[in-house]
């Protein structure tokens, strides 16, 4: 055993196999020549069964969130399940105003899954993780039998730290606020089902998979009264506006023609039945702020480039229905509502 | 793709509801039912809020152009019984799988209950599934009119050439033109629960097919016009701007807005395609307008042996639908949603008690997801 504990893992052919998940020997293994080697950090190097930290600064607020991540194909156009896993818990975190600052990473992994590609998701995370300003310095590992997962599954959550009189909330939405978004929606799903149907396209379709936590700071830093800021990511922007508009109690007014798409990504919702409004999005925002200042919050938005191709796309009125109403390009009115019971397939 | 923005042009649409409008005008107070054909107008309609651009002379009645709604309660029931059968896999397009059938149970309530049910996007991922199962018997679900009906003849002959023998098709496909013909002839009946229809918004896809000669006998038979539209917004408002110019004038006759896609004699190819396949039933039964005499296709006798039909039994009881749903009124075009005393209450896409809450083309979905006929959320 102990000449095993010794051999390096054979990543290039070698299959994850129950023995992994034991808790034993193999496991220490995979975590110490997979895991720890590339997500290094004082915290995780303690090892211990928890991770130690200290807030940057005292009397901070923190911000806490986690997702899952079961995305199907595992590497997509713009990105793996591994720096998805990252952008989605961090973006989350960063939604609050907060700087995220530390991440858990918890793997559910199938048997027989192929080592190079844990190692190559490993290494992905590490690297969004590096970019996004975070560490990963606390996870876990489970295998479970082939055929009960469909390859690895991805927990991450997220601790960020913001000021104590900063107060970043869907309550604080009110009629009279502006609504702008950051970028062109629907890019993360359609890239993922275009991937899946083996569509083409004149210009390659990639996830908008990245972390606004860059893009807060800078909005942040504009000065402008920010009432809220949201990731539309699962449900696409349809859902998100009706989810902040019951809790703020508020109806919203879009103009279409303001919403920013790709042509890629039209054509594609076109060809698949899909509406952009309702497609995941993993690297985009929407912020609330009172109109007064919505041109200098668009300015400090479109200074960075992550939000290049903002755009103010409607306002909050008030609406004891709570209704997101729209019009069209031709001038007519639509509502948009919740995305409605459409089983997609898994595309986070 | 360039093309899609062009036909949504803001004041082209402004200059097509002006020219609308005085046209309906000149009728003097009379009312224009025109009946777009298909759910994909259906939808386009509302979710480009085109009502809203339209004088209050124009109505517009909703077809039974939406293959989802008008597939009978017995046919879901008969796919949800070859699901449940050890080792089959039954593939179907999204939104099949929320339809409800007898007893409210739905492919997707079955999948949930242990049957093996694929949600695909393309007919050929069954034949992969079945290719790389060769110990399970996949079914593909196959529903649709003359759009989706040529996808499923190659992946039949593709099965047939690959060797499958664990692949086979339960075929529902149906056709425009009996349907069409039904509405016609029911229209002429007073005591019939159809209403009289002044023209027809024909179908787009569905014409890039069969091509526009199927629909001339509505103008020479019965006197009605029609004009087929595409999708785009702008399409189906020049459409309804040539139809009542047609009524106007006195006219009948099949006219081809849609020209860029469809011409009179249709895609040949697609057709020699499909009756290699595929081949007439002598009646197929449609929700809202009963058993329609060769409205419905299934495998011919050259390819009988990958018919689910003949592979598996199943055993579907007669039917009641829900009393209260008005889907079948609705798919003759008799009433509206908001005639149903269940729309926006008890039936909402969540949780949809008759088929046209189900499909995006459906006449409730499309007018509940964009808030037509609404009250509160
Ligand atoms: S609202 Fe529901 S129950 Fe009523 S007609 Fe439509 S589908 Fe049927």
């Amino acid at each position: 055993m102990t000449l095993l504990q010794e051999k390096p893992l054979n990543i290039p052919q070698g299959r994850i196999d129950m023995t992994h998940g034991s808790g034993g020997r193999a496991s220490a293994r995979l975590i110490e020549q997979v895991f720890a080697s590339v997500f290094d950090n004082p915290a995780l190097a303690e090892s211990n069964d928890q991770a130690r930290l200290t807030l940057p600064e005292p009397g901070m607020r923190l911000a806490f969130s986690s997702d899952s991540f079961v995305i199907f194909p595992l590497f997509f156009p713009g990105g793996d399940i591994g720096s998805l896993a990252v952008h989605g818990t961090v973006n989350d975190v960063a939604m609050a105003g907060a700087k995220p600052l530390w991440l858990s990473a918890g793997f559910i992994i199938e048997e027989g899954f192929p080592l190079s590609d844990l190692d190559r998701i490993a290494r992905s995370m590490a690297a969004a993780a590096h970019n996004c300003g975070v560490s990963i310095v606390t996870g876990d590992t489970k295998v479970v039998e082939k055929g009960k997962a469909d390859g690895l599954y991805i927990n991450t959550a997220g601790i960020g730290a913001f000021r104590a009189e900063l107060d970043l909330s869907a309550k604080r939405v009110q009629a009279g606020d502006a609504i702008l978004l950051s970028g062109p929606i629907g890019d993360h799903g359609i890239a993922i089902l275009a991937h899946r149907e083996k569509m083409s396209f004149a210009e390659p379709l990639l996830s908008d998979s990245a972390p606004l936590n860059g893009l807060v700071e800078h909005m942040l830093a504009s000065g402008v009264d920010i009432h809220a800021l949201r990731d539309p990511t699962r449900g696409g922007l349809a859902t998100t506006l009706n989810e902040i508009a019951k809790t703020a109690e508020v109806g919203m007014r879009l103009e279409e023609s303001a919403i920013p798409i790709r042509e890629s990504v039209r054509g594609a919702c076109e060809l698949l039945g899909l509406d952009p409004l309702y497609i995941a999005n993993e690297g985009r925002l929407i912020a609330f702020c009172p109109q007064a200042q919505a041109d200098k919050l668009l300015q400090a938005m479109r200074a960075h480039d992550k939000g290049s191709e903002a755009a103010i796309i409607g306002s909050v009125v008030p609406d004891a229905r709570h209704w997101i109403e729209m019009r069209t390009p031709l001038g007519g009115s639509r509502i948009v509502d919740w995305l409605n019971g459409e089983p997609l397939p898994r595309i986070c | 793709m360039k093309y899609i923005e062009e036909f949504r042009d803001r004041a082209l649409a402004v200059k097509l509801a002006e020219s609308i409008q005085t046209e309906a005008r000149a009728g003097q107070g009379r009312v224009y039912r025109f009946m777009e054909f298909c759910g994909g107008h259906t939808h386009a309609i509302f979710r480009f809020g085109i009502p809203d651009l339209l004088p209050p002379e124009i109505k517009l009645v909703h077809g039974p152009g939406c293959p989802v709604c008008v597939l009978p309660m017995a046919r879901i029931d008969a796919a949800i019984q070859i699901a449940q059968i050890p080792d089959v896999v039954l593939c179907t397009y999204g939104d099949m799988m929320r339809v409800p059938g007898g007893k409210r149970l739905s492919l997707m309530k079955a999948k949930a209950a242990g049957a093996d049910v694929r949600m695909i996007t393309s007919p050929s991922e069954a034949v992969t599934l079945a290719q790389n199962n060769p110990h399970k018997q996949i079914v593909f679900f196959a529903i649709g009119f003359e759009t989706t009906t040529p996808p499923t003849a190659v992946v039949l002959k593709q099965a047939r050439a690959l060797g499958l023998k664990n692949f086979s098709v339960f075929c529902n496909h149906v056709l425009t033109p009996p349907a069409l013909a039904w509405l016609l002839e029911s229209g002429k009946d007073q005591s019939a629960d159809v209403p009289e229809l002044d023209g027809f918004i024909g179908p787009s896809h569905v014409s890039a097919i069969i091509g526009t000669k199927p629909y001339e006998i509505a103008a020479t038979a019965y006197g009605k016009p029609v004009v087929i539209a595409g999708f785009e917004p702008l399409d189906v408002m020049q459409s309804i701007l040539m139809l009542l110019r047609q009524v106007n004038s006195g006219q009948a006759k099949v006219e081809n807005e849609y020209a860029r896609a469809v011409t009179r004699e249709g895609n040949v190819k697609a057709q020699v395609l499909m009756r290699e396949v595929l081949t007439l039933r002598d009646s197929f039964e449609w929700r809202g307008l009963g058993w329609l005499p060769h409205s419905g296709l299934r495998l011919n006798d050259a390819f009988s042996d990958m018919d689910a039909e003949q592979r598996f039994s199943f055993n579907v009881e007669d039917v009641r639908e829900n009393r209260a749903c008005q889907c079948p009124a609705i798919l003759r075009g008799a009433k509206e949603p908001a005639d149903c005393p269940l729309f926006g209450k008890a039936c909402t896409p969540d949780n949809p008690i008759g088929s046209c809450m189900v499909s995006s083309e459906g006449s409730c979905a499309a007018w509940y997801s964009y808030g037509r006929g609404r009250q509160g959320n």
